[in-house]
């Protein structure tokens, strides 16, 4: 018996945390956009995650499992006491795809900068939470001197599944980067709504 | 033997080293060679929240490493996040869980599982978290 609570009502008092993911190319802005809206400056934490269970023969009975340690920067944010919202920017580097699983389990959604001058940095992000069915909005990061692009024209160069908010912001502004995270909770909100029809109809 | 005269009790092979020689003890090696928490088997989540079981008992076990009770101090002040945890003690994510699982058993902790993908938030939390974001 652990005296863990996983049936307890989301009541005042039981703490409640949510986590959302930045995920991007390398160099997209992950860390900024984090430490721009975080209250707490940007934590670096090592993960030792285990690539488990890729073996295409598991009838061999051997346990193929690869550690491999990945930084990755966070932030908080607290709503109210009991309530905080956890930003967790992905590790960039394609070899480190497979422990995105772990990352995303129990995400309320996530955040795909995007740059885009180079747009495809995104496309594995965006292909990862369309299969997952995980919310997520891409944000266009606004460097200084790239060339303006208007979110249908980066949509439709996205492939975006109809719905997809895109939004375009400035990654070091506190006010940009609420907004994104505004859009984001809005639409995972009606995603939740949209299954949970589903799943009565 | 005695060249020591600061009077203050040093731990044998302790002290040797400066920071900048970096760190000397292999990370697995504070939790004893385990890599997963014990029998109770719970993977924490990085946002699992950590907070002191205030029933727990206040003398000193001395079955706890110096790593147990620089979590337990760092719970002191308010409840954790198993993120901040491994922020704040400097190690990795995977020997804070099987610190805590050691803190859990023995009941120093209690750890509150996040709210499943499935049943994630009903609207009513998601409201406050848009109308906070708003007010930041």
């Amino acid at each position: 018996m652990t005296p863990e609570h996983p049936d307890a009502p989301a009541g005042e008092t039981t703490a409640l945390a949510l986590k959302i993911l930045v995920a991007g190319g390398f160099g997209v802005g992950k860390t900024t956009l984090v430490g721009a809206v975080s209250e707490i400056r940007p934590l670096r934490t090592e993960e030792m995650l285990s690539e488990a269970g890729r073996t295409v023969d598991d009838t061999d009975g051997v346990d193929h499992k690869v550690t491999t340690t990945v930084a990755m920067d966070f932030g908080r944010i607290t709503i109210r006491s009991g309530l905080s919202l956890y930003l967790f920017g992905t590790p960039g580097q394609d070899r480190f795809w497979f422990l995105w699983d772990e990352l995303a389990q129990g995400a309320l959604g996530a955040v795909v900068l995007a740059d885009t001058r180079r747009l495809e940095d995104c496309f594995p992000a965006v292909d990862y939470f369309e299969h997952r069915k995980i919310p997520f909005v891409v944000a266009v990061n606004c460097f200084a001197g790239a060339r303006r692009h208007d979110t249908g024209s980066v949509c439709r160069a996205l492939d975006l599944d109809p719905g997809t908010p895109v939004v375009l912001c400035d990654a070091r502004e506190r006010v940009s980067g609420k907004e994104v995270l505004i859009q984001l909770v809005e639409y995972a909100g009606r995603m939740h709504t949209a299954r949970l029809l589903d799943s009565v109809g | 033997m005695t060249d020591d005269t600061t009077g203050a009790p040093r731990e044998p092979g302790g002290q040797w080293y400066d920071q900048e020689a970096g760190p000397l003890v292999r990370p697995y090696a504070v939790t004893g060679g385990r890599t997963a928490p014990g029998p109770t088997g719970v993977r924490f989540d990085l946002i699992a929240l950590v907070t002191l079981d205030p029933a727990a008992p206040a003398d000193d076990d001395p079955a706890l490493g110096p790593e147990h009770r620089t979590l337990i101090d760092l719970c002191r002040p308010e409840t954790q996040s198993v993120a901040e945890l491994a922020a704040g003690a400097d190690l990795p994510v995977g020997v804070v869980r099987v610190l805590l699982g050691d803190l859990l058993e023995r009941g120093r902790v209690t750890v509150s599982r996040p709210v499943p993908p499935a049943q994630l938030p009903d609207e009513r939390v998601l409201r406050e978290v848009i109308a906070g974001l708003r007010a930041l």
